[in-house]
């Protein structure tokens, strides 16, 4: 009953159509940032590893290799500062988190495609 | 304006504004809360209006209770409290009913709550008292808040302490005050609001939701 009254109160800061993103997609983030008084896009791409939470407090997180090194960044996913997420491809997954890429390296990081709907 | 409004606390969530920035609000249920009685300085010597919120079932009230709210054409209230203020606006009498548009241009809220009770507590987690150290040949008292006599400043006349000496005991489940609470939304479609930050007391508690009246709710 109050968690409905939550979701009902909270509706006006949703987003009207919360992006398709699932765990495997090859994503690119375009994400609003603020200088001064210019706004811009700034776009990431890399894999979804994890996708956590949920209502307004729901994030994913995308990985990729940057300079040889790892990067990881988490994304609110009703933040308006993510403007956009592009999904570049999907990959056939067995888990809901693909922590197991952070150990792997090169084409072993590589998920077989598989076609959305 | 009226002044202030009963209601219960739901929960907390997050949401953005318009410029992205995510702050943390407790939804509360308030309103719709019906006038069940109007004091006035003739009859009473003093003004103020007594709310009901919350429908109460018929069986498990008392004959006066429901007495009471007939006066006022309506039925006892699970939480009942009065609002004290010199003026009141129109239409504020008996059996009107008030929601959460009332708060309609305020920016800032107060909020009145039981808090959620401890009970029996140490000194440390009642009166942020620093306890004794971990080691350094401390025994059995590293929570301890020490010596309490000895001291002339604690004694009291006679052979006991001054009242009010900080101790441990029960802490929590009593009337709490937390101030300047930005209202970020009034949903007038579900009777909800939105408080900035947390308001005291549990999930289901009822609180008493009043207009601010410091410096800086007024600027």
């Amino acid at each position: 009953m109050s968690q409905e009254l939550i979701k009902k109160a909270v509706a006006y800061s949703m987003k009207e159509t919360t992006p398709d993103v699932r765990v495997g997609d090859t994503v690119s983030v375009h994400v609003r940032i603020v200088e001064g008084e210019k706004e811009r896009v700034q776009k990431f791409s890399g894999t979804v590893i994890a996708r956590r939470g949920g209502g307004m407090g729901e994030t994913f997180t995308v990985r990729r290799i940057v300079n040889n090194q790892g990067v990881e960044r988490v994304f609110p996913l009703q933040s308006p500062k993510v403007a956009k997420v592009e999904v570049i491809r999907s990959g056939r997954t067995r888990r809901a988190k693909l922590y197991f890429l952070r150990d792997r390296v090169g084409k072993s990081t590589r998920l077989k495609d598989v076609k959305r709907r | 304006m009226f002044p202030a409004l009963l209601g219960k606390k739901i929960g907390m969530t997050q949401v953005y504004d318009e410029a992205g920035i995510l702050s943390p609000v407790t939804v509360v249920q308030a309103g719709p809360c019906t006038v069940l009685q109007v004091k006035t300085d003739e009859t009473d010597g003093y003004t103020s209006v007594q709310l009901g919120f919350g429908e109460k079932k018929l069986q498990r009230s008392t004959k006066p209770e429901i007495g009471h709210a007939k006066k006022a054409s309506a039925t006892p209230a699970k939480f009942v409290r009065e609002i004290r203020a010199e003026e009141f606006p129109d239409g504020t009498e008996l059996g009107a009913t008030l929601d959460v548009n009332v708060f309609d241009g305020i920016k800032y809220v107060d909020v009145v709550g039981t808090s959620k009770g401890k009970g029996f507590a140490g000194v440390m987690k009642r009166h942020n008292f620093g306890g004794l150290g971990d080691g350094h040949g401390v025994q059995r008292k590293h929570r301890t808040g020490g010596s309490i006599n000895g001291h002339g400043t604690n004694l009291g006349t006679g052979p006991t302490l001054k009242k009010g000496k900080r101790m441990s005991g029960h802490m929590g489940h009593e009337t709490c005050t937390s101030r300047n609470h930005a209202l970020i939304r009034i949903d007038s479609e579900n009777g909800l609001l939105l408080i900035k930050g947390p308001v005291p007391g549990p999930n289901g508690g009822y609180v008493v939701i009043r207009t601010s009246k410091t410096a800086k709710a007024k600027a």
